[in-house]
């Protein structure tokens, strides 16, 4: 049997001390599926006590910890890794035809930083859970709220190194280890998308560090930052937060438009539509993204110019989605298209992404948002963008490359189940919410008025699904393992220099440096129609 | 009680049927491009499915004029939609002339309202029809957000501070008050009604009920207790400004500037005298942070603007600019 990284070495000390950027990314990909599941059951808790108008199923102090708990575990222990501390990890080195990224032991670091925060937070929640929402609103977090708010907040700060360590990481391998002839405007849009996204992490993760230090602060020696009756002010809060927490629904999904572009590409044997248009809206979203913040901040007393000024540059933060979406489209167009299951999640994406970028629209409206600021039109909005968007990506993500990651083929026929169970799941759920919040169910409620219910027990009605769908691949893909077809080194005959080696890699990534001499995405749908008939 | 489907809220205020054309528009909006996407994806999947014969050949991968259209084109669009959108916002932000002024403070988990005659209600307000209403809102503890889906308006409620709303009722009936920003155990119990009635009937209700002195009697009161009047004489003799038609002008400080003395101003003043210091007066005032809660300092606000509308007050009403 050849030797690859998986094999070369079975100890647990060889996992626990590799450098390996390829081992440390399965290393996030089996911690981060944990964080998911535990997310999710929290999720499965919310949507349960909401079938019915009263509160009964769980007190309203644990509903505040279940839904605190799901927004925190998903949004700093599973959506900000998720594709850059998997997929980035284990391919940015291999698109780019390097050995490794140009820090192993701090990227290791990463990883045993993640795991330091989450498993804080974790503690946090299950040694007396905290209510603070993952928002962490002040004077709320700071003074008034119970329960375990410093040992959370040291947690998400701790994680938040790992996030500017994978950041810097990237940067620098991505300036200084392509492979020779590789050029910029050569480079995969995975890629870019991810170099664009680490420089949101290097940059805007030590402003939320700061604020939630601050918290701290204030919380364990009464120092008056944001609570007035301590000489505060509570605003001041919101600006730092959402200064990072707006840039981070970047950290999330332009990774996932990453991903969405080498799919689309492959899965059509096409060159991607306008390169340079793809590559620097992402450049684009990360600058822009950086001045929209206060889009959230519409109603909470903020100025009224302040307000237009950021409602102005939201509007203009979206058009480079807008550009990206119809490049994608417009890829298809003659293209060889198959409907493997990557294929099917990057269809999937596309309308759920469609949507969650147009629901945005209403929310950058001033008129619109003081009215849907706050309710279910939000939850549904950012639901469809965190995970109709990037878990969908993530996932078409994971089932693209799991040939190259394990050397096994998932059974395709389940894929594609998968991929249309989770997109019926995923509507039925969030759909029905959009309308609950126009009329004007705020969010965060564990108890509310009847005619909210129907509704409430459709959106119920669908996570079912949708937690059903989430389960297939968890199980097929572990089948696989030991089932699956052998997939050989490039099943999907892919132009990617990472399909250009061993499936599963050999440790140094490739036998011999490779040399590039053609752009990305060398795709010829009349070759692959010659070939398929 | 489970109440059957109902997908849209009623509309109630002036505002509400603005916001409504604004989302109407927003969602053909969505439907147009959503639409759009679908439909070529679809096309494109069955026409260029693999092994179908069809013309492949040139295939292009670029084209700068697609990309112009498709970037200007949404470009517009935004931009007419961040137009609208901030005019829309304006007038929900701007309450205008002559509105009748309720206080609110939100205190974990209820809503105390205060009208100017005095009478004071709790998670219920009753408002008359077809007049304007301005909320001057403020918080005992954590954040609040004010919140009547039927009149399309919301804003948070700060302690420390006073934020506004405004509406004007457009149909008789109750709708819901909410709480729409988290604020702990018992959030999604902080709601309440706003209960809109004819002019008539508010009148009747105000005067219906116990004796309640209106807010600016008691304010008075407190002015006295609190030894305010020993500073702030109405013959402007004393160490303290003549507060006599203070409210609503503009105020010149030591430090140069000017302000508008506005709700937050007066607060301030109280709570914080050291903060802006009135040109020509010495740093003498106490401060009565602790002394007060929010309703007392809401009293004597009311107060202080009733000596801005009192005619025969027995000092002429001092240009502000000569304190
Ligand atoms: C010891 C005297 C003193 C007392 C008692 C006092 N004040 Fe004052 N007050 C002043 C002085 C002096 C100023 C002007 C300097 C400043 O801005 O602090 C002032 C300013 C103000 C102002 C701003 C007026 C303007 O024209 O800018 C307000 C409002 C005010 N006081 C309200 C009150 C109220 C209400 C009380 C009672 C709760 C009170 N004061 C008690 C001395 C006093
Ligand atoms: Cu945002
Ligand atoms: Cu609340």
């Amino acid at each position: 049997m050849k030797s690859h990284y998986l094999n070369e070495d079975y100890s647990v000390r060889s996992w626990l001390l590799t450098t390996d950027h390829k081992r440390i990314g399965i290393l996030f990909l089996l911690s981060i599926t944990l964080f998911f599941i535990l997310g999710g059951a929290a999720a499965v808790a919310v949507r349960l006590e909401l079938l019915t108008p009263e509160g009964d199923l769980v007190s309203a102090e644990a509903y505040n910890r279940l839904f605190t708990a799901h927004g925190v575990i998903m949004v700093f222990f599973f959506l900000i890794p998720s594709i850059p501390s998997v997929l980035g990890n284990f391919f940015i080195p291999m698109m780019i035809g390097a050995r490794d990224l140009a820090f192993p032991r701090l990227n290791l670091l990463s990883w045993y930083l993640y795991m330091a925060g989450g498993l804080l937070g974790l503690s946090a929640i299950v040694g007396g859970g905290i209510d603070t929402g993952w928002t962490f609103y002040t004077p709320y977090s700071s003074v008034f709220a119970n329960g375990q708010v410093i040992l959370a907040a040291t947690g998400v700060f701790i994680a938040g190194f790992s996030s500017i360590l994978t950041g810097l990481n990237f940067i620098v391998t991505i300036h200084t280890m392509r492979a020779p002839g590789l050029t910029w405007f050569r480079l995969p849009l995975f890629v870019w998308a991810h170099y664009a996204t680490s420089f949101i992490q290097v940059l805007g993760t030590p402003v939320v560090a700061s604020v939630i230090a601050l918290v701290g602060i204030e919380r364990l020696f009464g120092v008056g930052l944001f609570d007035p009756a301590l000489g505060g002010d509570p605003l001041l809060f919101q600006h730092l937060f959402w200064f990072y927490s707006h840039p981070a629904v970047y950290i999330m999904i332009l990774p996932a438009m990453g991903v969405i572009s080498e799919l689309v590409t492959c899965f059509s044997r096409k060159r991607i539509f306008g390169y340079e248009f793809v590559a620097y809206s992402s450049i684009a979203i990360a600058a822009v993204g950086f001045l929209v913040w206060g889009h959230h901040m519409f109603v909470s007393g903020q100025s009224m110019y302040a307000g237009m000024v950021f409602s102005f540059l939201s509007f203009l933060v979206a058009i480079p989605s807008a550009v990206k979406t119809f490049n994608w489209t417009a890829t298809l167009h003659k293209g060889s298209i198959s409907f493997a299951t990557p294929m099917i999640y990057t269809l999937g994406f596309l309308g759920l992404f469609a949507i969650g970028g147009l629901t945005g629209l209403f929310l950058a409206c001033l008129g619109v948002d003081v009215h849907v600021h706050d309710t279910y039109f939000v939850v549904a909005h950012f639901h469809y963008i965190m995970v109709g968007g990037t878990v969908m990506a993530y996932l078409g993500g994971i089932h693209f490359w799991w040939p190259k990651m394990t050397g096994r083929l998932y059974p395709e026929f389940w894929g594609r189940l998968s991929a249309m169970v989770i997109f019926i799941g995923f509507n039925l759920t969030f759909f029905p919410q959009f309308l609950l919040g126009y009329m004007g169910m705020p969010r965060r409620y564990y108890a509310y008025p009847g005619e909210f219910q129907v509704l409430n027990v459709m959106s119920t009605a669908g996570a079912s699904i949708l937690g059903f769908g989430y389960l297939m691949p968890l199980c097929y893909l572990l089948w696989s393992l030991k089932y699956g077809a052998e997939a050989g080194p490039n099943p999907w005959k892919s132009v990617g220099l990472e399909w250009q080696t061993e499936s599963p890699p050999v440790v140094q990534n490739f036998e011999t440096t490779p040399e590039v001499t053609q752009e990305a995405y060398a795709y010829d749908a009349q070759e692959a129609e010659a070939d398929a008939s | 009680m489970p109440q059957g489907l109902q997908l849209f809220p009623q509309q109630a205020s002036t505002i509400a049927k603005h916001v409504d054309w604004l989302y109407f528009f927003l969602i053909a909006v969505t439907i147009f491009f959503a639409t759009l996407v679908c439909v070529l994806v679809t096309f494109f999947m069955i026409r260029y499915r693999r092994g179908a014969k069809v013309d492949r050949s040139n295939p292009v991968n670029h084209s700068t004029t697609l990309e112009l259209l498709w970037t200007g084109i949404p470009l517009v669009l935004a931009m007419v939609i961040f137009a609208w959108g901030a005019v829309l916002f304006y007038a929900i932000q701007t309450p205008g002339q002559g509105a009748m002024e309720i206080y609110v403070v939100g205190k974990q988990w209820m809503w105390k309202l205060q009208h100017p005659a005095g009478k004071k209600e709790i998670n219920e307000l009753h408002v008359p029809l077809g007049k304007r209403v301005r909320l001057t809102m403020t918080s005992e503890d954590v954040i609040h957000s004010f919140y009547v889906p039927a009149f399309r308006i919301k804003k948070d409620v700060l302690p420390g501070r006073y934020t506004t709303l405004w509406f004007e009722a457009t149909k008789l009936g109750t709708f819901h008050l909410f709480c729409a920003e988290y604020c702990g155990l018992g959030h999604s119990r902080m709601i309440g009604r706003v209960v809109v009635m004819t002019p008539g009937d508010y009148e009747k209700w105000l005067s219906g009920g116990g004796n309640e002195e209106p807010l600016e009697v008691s304010g008075e009161r407190l002015f006295q207790r609190l030894a305010c009047a020993t500073c702030h004489r109405e013959d402007s003799k004393g160490r303290g400004p003549s507060l006599a038609g203070v409210f609503g002008t503009s105020v010149r400080l030591k430090s140069g500037a000017s302000v508008v003395a506005d709700e937050s101003y007066i607060r301030e003043s109280i709570l914080e005298p050291q903060a802006k210091l009135t040109a020509g007066f010495d740093p003498v005032m106490p401060t009565f942070t602790g002394q007060l809660g929010e309703e007392g300092i809401i009293q004597l606000i009311a107060y202080i603007k009733s000596l801005a509308r009192k005619p025969d007050s027995s000092a002429p009403p001092t240009p502000p600019t000569s304190h």
